[in-house]
């Protein structure tokens, strides 16, 4: 090697060990072999250079320009490298024991509860239906056999409005409606009908922690060709185990409702307990949960259904009693407060 | 209604079975029994009946006495004790030492000064009725030394049932339907009433009895004198005393004992004062005092039981003052009728006063109860009384007969209703044991109804139903889901939309989702200054406050905006629920279902907010259906409305709802810091516009062109209509990218974006469009500032 190139590569070396960044890399490789760099200037001594040794000069040039893009490039690799350990050493470690903020919306406890069931009845082909809040007294109580001077109508305190009409005082006040709705697709198609009433109801009584003059209810009714009393258990406890998300025992006893017959009151084995008896259920071991029957031949007549040829069950549930006892909410008035503090807890639950 | 086991027992035998199972089962196939059973008499034992030997006057105390007992046991015992009416000979109950009465053990104690190695019991302190005016004073007949348990029938099992639960079965309101029920669940046979045969009276005269008035069904009655007997006898105040009534005097207590046991309710009264029996109503209202000593306001509607034309009593309610059993009384006349449920329950409410009778006439009795318990009655008198003498024939005058229930149906009907397999054994039985007549020939099933169940209760085939399913027992169903044809259920678009519009609001925009009540809260109005407006009012409300029913869900979520002011600095509120617009043409109430959002910020400008509620509604709009929404300036119509910027909300050409901000003399009674905007809309209305498809347009390969301009204009809306106006394909978005004002006035800055699917754009074409839509614009001399923007 002659004494210009080792110069040169040892002046391109001691650089080399001094570079740090990328910039001052490009520097250098424009510096020794860019177009006018100095490895490329030691090519145009050539003609210098006497015959026999021009050879060997061209060869150590190429060398040693071999060599300075190699040791760029290596140096090249590690800039990178370093630059990027650099970046990743000087990200700060974040405190995620910081509480997270939760703020976003909330549905109403009810309207939770209220999908759960309409999506356990929906998943069983369930229509939903909505209906009025306001109704006639043939919707409430006519359709429903219960007459003027029943004895049924003491037992609820309806409110009532000055052109007759009334606040429903039970989601039932929407059967014969429906009937009605699906009557012609039951007799002349062969579908049955099945659907759930959830709705607001009204009883005109003074308000404590247990009582409300506005609730909810939800209402289903299921009737075909030959539907029995063993069909409405099955799906009493079906809906129930669904809702509570376990096995639940059911029981049921005798109930009067004008509406049904046979009628029934329908208990669950007591979810806090699991029916050993507690001050939940009074040491029963039972919670009274929801009444029910077999929807009553004049119920059915009056919604255009012939009951001679078609049965069915109805079942009234009282959300607001599920909602309840669900999230333990002990003063029923809290529902209906409007308090953020007490229903921004309900984000969602499904 | 308390029951008592051993009652019933008398009408079934129910030996060797468990009682506790037993009224779990009724409780489970009749009507709901209550949690506690009352184990009478279990806490009592050792009372024995003993003799007073001797009564001598403790020296210090005028009212305790020294007494020597003989309780059998071959020496006397020495008592100390506080009864006024011990004396030498009488029999009485007494306390051994080592008894227990209630919680209490006797023991040998000293009373002011000596020992008192036992106690004599009145029946209070035993437990078994509210007489504690001295200790027992037995039948001498009872050997000294006798266990009294052995004697009366202090040992009970006593029950409570839920009188709700028998609103229907006015057969159960005695214990003998209750013995009934019991001898079909435990399939025993249930016995007879042993009654006094009445024919043998039959020769002497009748009451004068008339009645004069559809409301009662049916009378009966018969005379009686001679009643030596004053004190009912032990065991029947027990059973009274443990079924809840107070024992008053042997003639109260028998009626009373009675209607315990049948269910029907007499009453007995001085055969004086009711010489000729009238049964009437009055044309006039008068005041009538019952035996009580209540003055009573009666009226026309008010049934009467008279003597002639005077009142002696309240038609199944209660008797009065004047025809009182007194002292004097030698003879009696027992009433047993029955009459029309509904005029006794209304009665009763006016009255506002009701009974142990009248709550069972209200349950529509069985009028062919009334001469058998006349026959009981007689034959329990003269059991009880061997003094006593009935005076006149059995008079029964009966008005009204409920028609007889036959009801007829097969086998195949009882499968359907029930679903599972019940033999017709098993149904014969079962409606044999309670009474019904029963033929059954092949599968068919012919079935009379007794007349206790026939007066309201069971009128159908289904009733039969539950009469079989009740005893076969609901536990031991086979329970299976019922088959049928499959079809697709399609969600009701307004409950769907209903879901989604809450999905939308909760999930993007953290709404939070209120109930409230649908009428308007007076007070809560008042205090932040809104108007009660003129609605559809409720007209028996008990509550005054809540007397008008709500037009507007608005006002209501601002009185709940005013209890969270507390809450947080911004936040978001929203319900969907009903309001009423007065009446319809047919005279029904207008109902509608609002969704009503309010929105409070005590950060955000308040033209912020206004358009963060506007774009909400937008997103819900485009989201749910891909439409837009326009709005046309509206006039404030309620006190809660500020008169700017109320809009009322369009879309695909119905008007939905309104929009605006809460007028400032409402909002500074909420929060004089807080902006608050709020916006209604039609659920119902809403959810009827079609769901417009979404039309895929594949992008253009070919580079967009971005054209900004600007116009001096106080108002989009003109810019909006001239760029629609030019309906170019080649237009593919428009957007407000900037607003301001400077010298020249209020500027808006459009952007549009231009693109053709198949080739390039040339600068020519695109000018072309904004030129026209410029010169569109200047001829309403909105100009265009800065030129055009490429």
């Amino acid at each position: 090697m002659s004494t210009k190139t080792a110069e040169v590569r040892e002046s391109f070396l001691a650089a080399l060990a001094l570079v740090t960044t990328a910039d001052e890399l490009e520097r250098l490789r424009v510096e020794y072999i860019g177009k006018k760099g100095l490895v490329t200037e030691l090519l145009k001594e050539m003609k210098s250079i006497p015959n026999e040794e021009k050879k060997a000069f061209g060869q150590a040039v190429n060398v040693l320009k071999g060599e300075v893009s190699d040791k760029l490039a290596e140096k090249k690799e590690e800039i990178v490298r370093l630059e990027l350990e650099r970046e990743l050493n000087s990200m700060p470690e974040f405190d995620v024991s910081v509480p997270a903020d939760l703020s976003r919306g909330s549905y109403h406890p009810i309207t939770l509860v209220q999908r759960q069931c309409e999506d356990i009845f929906k998943s069983m082909g369930f229509t939903v239906e909505d209906y009025s809040e306001i109704v006639t007294d043939y919707e409430c109580f006519e359709s429903l056999n219960i007459p003027k001077n029943h004895p049924a109508r003491d037992m609820q305190d309806t409110y009532y409005l000055e052109n007759g009409q009334l606040l429903k005082s039970q989601t039932s006040a929407a059967q014969n409606a429906i009937y009605k709705k699906y009557k012609d697709a039951l007799i002349n198609e062969g579908k049955p009908i099945k659907a759930i009433f959830p709705g607001r109801c009204f009883r005109n009584e003074a308000t404590d922690a247990c009582h409300e003059n506005t609730f909810f209810q939800m209402e289903g009714v299921m009737v075909d060709k030959n539907i029995s009393i063993s069909n409405l258990i099955f799906f009493m406890k079906t809906m129930l185990s669904e809702v509570f998300q376990k096995d639940i025992k059911v029981r049921l006893r005798p109930g009067f409702f004008p509406f049904v017959e046979p009628g029934f009151e329908l208990d669950i084995s007591c979810l806090i307990c699991g029916g050993e008896g507690c001050p939940s259920c009074k040491h029963s071991g039972w919670l009274e949960l929801c009444p029910c029957g077999m929807i009553h031949p004049e119920v059915l007549k009056a919604g255009g259904i012939d009951p001679d040829e078609y049965t069915g069950f109805a079942f009234g549930l009282g959300l607001t009693r599920l909602v309840m006892m669900k999230y333990g909410i002990k003063d029923i008035r809290d529902l209906n407060s409007g308090s953020l503090k007490t229903l921004t807890q309900f984000t969602d639950d499904k | 209604m308390l029951l008592s086991m051993n009652w019933i027992s008398d009408f079934v035998d129910l030996s060797g079975l468990d009682k506790l199972e037993l009224i779990s089962k009724f409780s489970l196939s009749t009507a709901e029994v209550e949690n506690e059973i009352f184990f009478k008499g279990s806490d009592i034992f050792g009372i024995v009946c003993a003799e007073i030997k001797s009564v001598e006057e403790h020296p210090e105390s005028k009212k305790l006495h020294l007494l020597k007992v003989d309780a059998g046991d071959g020496a006397l015992t020495d008592v100390v004790c506080g009864a006024p009416n011990v004396r030498v000979g009488m029999k009485t109950a007494f306390a051994k030492v080592g008894a227990q009465i209630g919680e209490i053990t006797i023991t040998p104690r000293a009373l002011a000064g000596y020992t008192s190695n036992g106690m004599c019991c009145s029946e209070r302190e035993l437990g078994i009725s509210e007489d504690n005016s001295g200790i027992m004073d037995l039948d001498t007949s009872i050997a000294v030394g006798t266990d009294l348990k052995t004697v009366f029938d202090i040992d009970d099992i006593v029950f409570e049932v839920d009188n709700k639960s028998l609103t229907n079965r006015p057969d159960l309101w005695g214990h003998y339907g209750i013995a009934r029920e019991f001898a079909a669940l435990a399939g025993r046979e249930l016995k007879p009433l042993a009654t006094a045969d009445l024919s043998v009276y039959e020769s002497m005269e009748k009451v004068d009895l008339k009645i004069e008035d559809p409301l009662c069904y049916r009378y009966s009655c018969i005379r009686f004198e001679g009643i030596t007997r004053h004190e009912s006898p032990v065991n029947v105040k027990i059973r009274l005393h443990y079924c809840g009534m107070r024992a008053l005097n042997f003639l109260a207590d028998l009626t009373n004992y009675m209607m315990l046991e049948m269910g029907q309710p007499m009453h007995a009264f001085d055969s004086r004062k009711v010489e000729a029996i009238r049964v009437k109503r009055f044309d006039k209202p008068f005041t009538f005092t019952t035996l009580d000593g209540v003055d009573r306001a009666c009226d026309e509607n008010t049934l009467m039981i008279c003597n002639g034309d005077t009142p002696v009593a309240i038609a199944g309610i209660m008797g009065g003052l004047d025809s009182e059993i007194v002292a004097d009384t030698s003879s009696l006349t027992l009433e047993s009728a029955t009459f029309d449920a509904a005029s006794i329950r209304k009665s009763t409410v006016r009255l506002a006063h009701r009974t142990d009778a009248s709550n069972r006439y209200e349950k529509s009795l069985d009028p062919e109860m009334t001469d058998v318990a006349v026959a009981r009655f007689v034959k329990l008198l003269c059991d009880m009384d061997s003094c006593a003498v009935v005076t006149s024939a059995l008079t029964d005058e009966y008005a009204k007969r409920y028609d007889k229930v036959d009801l007829s149906f097969d086998k195949a009907f009882v499968d359907k209703y029930t679903g599972i397999e019940i033999d017709n054994e098993t149904i014969v039985k079962t409606l044999t044991s309670l009474g019904f007549g029963v033929k059954l020939e092949g599968d068919k099933f012919e079935v009379s109804v007794p007349s206790w169940r026939a007066t309201k209760d069971v009128t159908i085939k289904a009733d039969i139903i539950e009469e079989i399913t009740r005893i076969y027992g609901y536990d031991n169903f086979d329970i299976h889901t019922a088959v049928a044809p499959l079809y697709p259920v399609r969600a009701q678009m307004e409950k769907s939309d209903e879901d989604r519009i809450k999905d939308i609001l909760v999930k993007r925009f953290s709404l939070h989702e209120l109930h409230s009540y649908v009428w308007a809260y007076y007070d809560e109005y008042k205090a932040l200054g809104i108007e009660i407006e003129d609605n559809v009012e409720l007209v028996n409300a008990t509550n005054p406050n809540i007397k008008t029913i709500r037009s507007s869900i608005v006002p209501t979520q601002l009185c709940q905006v005013k209890v969270n002011t507390s809450f947080g600095t911004d936040f978001g509120v929203f319900e969907v629920g009903r309001v009423v617009n007065g009446f319809r043409e047919d005279g029904m109430c207008d109902e509608h279902k609002m969704l009503t959002v309010t929105l409070y910020s005590k950060t955000k400008s308040m033209e912020a907010l206004y358009f963060e509620l506007r774009d909400m509604l937008a997103v819900v709009t485009d989201d749910l259906k891909h439409e837009s929404l326009s709005f046309v300036k509206g006039t404030a119509s309620h006190s809660y409305e500020h008169p700017k910027n109320l809009n009322e909300i369009y879309c695909a050409g119905k008007k939905l709802g309104k929009m605006g901000i809460v007028n400032t003399a409402v909002s500074k009674n909420i929060d004089k810091k807080a902006n608050i905007v709020f916006a209604e809309i039609d659920v119902a209305l809403f959810a009827e516009i079609a769901n417009r498809s979404i039309s895929y347009e594949a992008p253009s390969r070919f580079p967009e062109i971005e054209i900004d301009l600007s116009f001096i204009s106080e108002t989009y809306r003109p810019i909006a209509d001239a760029i629609a106006a030019e309906n170019c394909a080649l237009i593919k978005k428009v957007s407000v990218v900037d607003t301001y004002t400077d010298e020249s006035g209020k500027s808006i800055t459009v952007r549009l974006l231009f693109s053709h699917p198949e080739r390039t754009l040339t600068k020519e074409e695109v000018l072309e469009v904004v030129n026209s839509v410029s010169a569109t614009l200047e001829g309403q001399n909105i100009k265009l500032k800065n030129g055009v923007q490429m």
